[in-house]
């Protein structure tokens, strides 16, 4: 009886501490301090609210880079990946059916990268491999009658290299990657005009690394 | 594999063993009660919480008193958290307006995160209010861990102490873990995560307009404050459906490798802890090393069967079910580090691994969590099979085994094999009634061999009080809700009780002197044969289930069969 009195004590004296306070700290500080990040890295474009950098949006037209295959249509709510086991014969049409749409659509490009055949686990992978994107290049240059170079030059300027030269994999942020070729729009008809993505970029070496 | 890979793996072991006797001896002095540079700080949260619990923090409990406290806490815990759901509609910090839980979803939520095991039958960004993510869940995630934590230095004090009646005091041993261990280091690597870009407020859901003019609704939440400590205490529940592959949970390879040092940095450093407190620090490293041994070649296996050819898609490496940003590697490391620790976060959807590496996946929990394994649960389950082998070595050579000085006699035995057992029986039964039960089947996704390891995951995963899940099963149902709750239940606190029984019998004893006969603790010899023990064991139970399942479904891949 002692015991189960103060098991109601301390669970809630604890819980204001650990269920509280420490969440309202740990928010005020991070509110202050990295106010972009811990509001979900949010783009607004003239006051209206485009997406999140870190949250994979639909692309489907020719002119802009596709993302990874989406479990859920690239709806939040909530996420999640397929699920489908190793020898699941729909795991087997969906590779299929997503290959040949792939190579109609880019023909010449030879075989499809990995992560445009697959659906990814949260099902709003916001990035993909820096192959994944070459492989779209050719088309993207077509619908936005851009030449070849001035495309990869952008792309190379995506790319997002491992962190502290080692961690994760080589990969390109698929929004930030077409927001940039719609800005770069009007530079096209005004050649002196620099690029306006140049801010966000790293140093410019293209990279020949071609993911796994 | 690659050289990034290598180098990744290599980094990623070298951290946790530098990391391990700095915590391991700064946890070995906050549990031995001496005085650190945190107290001069945080001191006076521990006396506080001591007079808010109206506790006597001076006395020392018996191990029964010790497990009746923890019991009690345990369930006062249970039935807050469920009620908490149930009527979350009505309560403030709800701004989706998210109504009520079910009574059996209420259950296993509440079973699930009491237990340390925080399966999740339940999507969080469409069902649970930010009030009920904080107050519940996240501050479950703290003291389910606390309670590991408590249990295993109560086993430490058990073998360390020699003629005494008492093991400690739950309390205290329950707020210096919380307050000295997990709430310091949950506090910096919240602030972190959220400068990576995990999210951290209270803002309602917002509706974007994407670039083709798409509408997109984007939740939020107070998450990296929670996120931190899913991983320090080998929680795993994620604050989103998609868990540690959501990008606002886990968005960079950085935030990736220290959710992943997190999960396995305190059973690391326990080991050290063990060593300090029971003046065996090589055998404290010996463990260590059994453990390290068996992680590292699970996880060669594991990343060995991913990046083979898999002939139903024609691909080498399959990234289904897995982000960019991990790759292969990142994500087979996180599976294994997560299913041995019983963590149970995921950052690559498990079912859509490899048939061997799923199977791994299994078998990293079917050995009960031992592999670093939750915090203090995965050392004192350790400590179990430590004791069987003693056991069996004192067989083999006709004398009573003696373990740090400790005679090793019939009373704890019983209790090792009840501890041992309780799980396995568990997930046997558990996994056999859902198998023919039509209640059991129509919660399936997949068909054929998968929809079986669908089944025997989620039981694996309760019993181990893991958490992560084949998730094409749909759980959401009474039968699973209640059966996984019972489950969870059932595998932690059958081991919980006989592991304090333990405890207390070994408090009792003399100590005594070791002679030539002695078995010694700190060898290869040792070692040898505890890992040896420990997949006999393992494997003698599990076998037949893994080869309808994961084996199985190996063998049809191979010659190209679908289901």
């Amino acid at each position: 009886m002692k015991h189960l009195l103060s098991s109601i004590r301390i669970t809630f004296f604890l819980m204001l501490v650990l269920g509280v306070a420490y969440p309202i700290l740990v928010t005020f500080i991070a509110q202050v301090v990295f106010p972009k990040q811990a509001n979900g890295s949010l783009i607004y474009e003239d006051g209206r609210l485009r997406g999140s950098e870190l949250i994979a949006q639909n692309f489907e037209k020719p002119e802009y880079f596709w993302p990874r295959p989406s479990a859920v249509s690239f709806n939040p709510l909530p996420s999640g990946g397929t699920n489908l086991g190793p020898i699941a014969q729909d795991l087997q049409k969906a590779v299929k059916e997503r290959g040949e749409k792939l190579r109609a659509a880019h023909p010449g490009a030879g075989e499809p990268p990995q992560d445009l055949l697959f659906a990814s686990s949260s099902g709003l992978d916001p990035q993909e491999s820096v192959s994944a994107i070459r492989y779209q290049a050719s088309r993207v240059a077509a619908a936005r009658n851009l030449s070849g170079e001035t495309l990869e030059k952008l792309i190379s300027e995506h790319i997002e290299h491992r962190q502290l030269g080692v961690l994760g994999e080589e990969v390109v942020n698929v929004l930030a990657l077409n927001r940039a070729l719609d800005k770069m729009k009007p530079v096209l008809q005004s050649p002196t005009q620099e690029p306006a993505a140049q801010d966000q970029i790293q140093p410019n070496h293209p990279s020949d690394s071609s993911g796994k | 594999m690659n050289m990034f890979d290598a180098l990744q793996f290599v980094l990623f072991i070298g951290l946790l063993t530098l990391l391990t006797p700095p915590l391991g001896k700064f946890m070995a002095r906050v549990f031995q009660g001496e005085r650190t540079w945190l107290h001069q700080p945080l001191g006076w949260l521990e006396r506080l919480t001591y007079l808010a619990g109206g506790v006597d923090e001076k006395r020392d409990m018996g191990w029964k008193e010790y497990a009746l406290a923890l019991l009690c806490f345990n369930l006062i815990g249970l039935v807050v958290l469920i009620v908490l759901q149930m009527i979350q509609g009505g309560l403030p910090a709800n701004p989706q307006a998210f109504p009520g839980v079910s009574w059996h979803l209420a259950f296993n939520t509440a079973a699930s995160f009491v237990g340390n095991t925080n399966w999740q039958s339940y999507a969080g960004e469409t069902t649970m209010s930010y009030l009920t993510q904080m107050l519940g869940l996240a501050f479950q995630n703290f003291v389910s861990a606390a309670v590991g934590i408590a249990v295993a230095v109560a086993l430490i004090r058990g073998i360390v102490r020699k003629s005494a009646q008492g093991i400690g005091n739950f309390w205290v041993d329950l707020t210096r873990s919380t307050i000295y261990v997990l709430l310091p280091i949950a506090f910096v690597l919240a602030l972190v995560f959220v400068s990576q870009g995990v999210v951290q407020n209270f803002s309602p859901y917002l509706e974007a307009l994407t670039l083709e003019g798409a509408k997109q609704i984007l939740p939020f939440g107070p998450a990296a404050s929670q996120v931190s400590i899913k991983f320090l205490g080998t929680n795993g529940g994620g604050f989103f459906n998609a868990n540690s592959a959501h990008p606002f949970e886990n968005p960079t390879a950085l935030v990736n490798l220290l959710q992943m040092l997190a999960i396995f940095i305190i059973p690391a450093a326990l080991t050290y802890t063990f060593g300090v407190m029971a003046n065996a620090k090589k055998h404290g490293w010996l463990i260590y090393g059994v453990m390290m041994a068996l992680f590292v070649s699970l996880t060669c296996a594991s990343l060995y069967s991913e990046y083979s050819y898999n002939p139903i898609v024609g691909q080498g490496s399959v990234m289904e079910g897995k982000e960019a940003r991990f790759g292969i590697f990142n994500s087979i490391l996180f599976s294994t580090v997560t299913t041995s620790a019983s963590c149970g976060g995921v950052n690559a959807m498990h079912s859509s691994l490899s048939p061997l590496s799923g199977g791994i996946a299994m078998f990293n929990m079917m050995l009960g969590e031992i592999i670093f394994g939750g915090v203090g649960a995965g050392l004192y389950g350790m400590l179990l099979f430590v004791l069987l082998t003693i056991f069996l070595a004192g067989l083999m050579v006709g004398r009573t085994p003696e373990y740090l000085g400790k005679k090793i006699e019939g009373r704890e035995m019983m209790m090792v094999i009840l501890a041992i057992l309780a799980p396995c029986a568990t997930i046997l039964l558990g996994t056999a009634f859902s198998s023919v039960l039509p209640a059991g089947l129509s919660s399936l996704a997949n068909k054929g061999p998968h929809g079986f390891s669908e089944i025997l995951y989620a039981f694996t995963s309760a019993a181990a009080n893991n958490g992560s899940a084949f998730a094409g099963l749909n759980a959401n149902t009474p039968y699973y809700n209640v059966m996984l709750g019972l489950a969870i239940l059932f595998g932690r606190f059958l081991i919980i009780v006989p592991i304090l029984a333990v405890a207390g019998s070994l408090a009792n004893k003399k100590i005594s002197p070791a002679s030539s006969g002695t078995f010694e603790v700190d060898t290869p010899l040792f070692a040898a044969l505890l890992i040896g023990v420990i997949l006999i064991v393992g494997a003698l139970t599990f076998l037949p289930a893994l080869s309808l399942g994961p084996i199985v479904e190996h063998v049809l891949m191979l010659n190209g069969r679908t289901f």
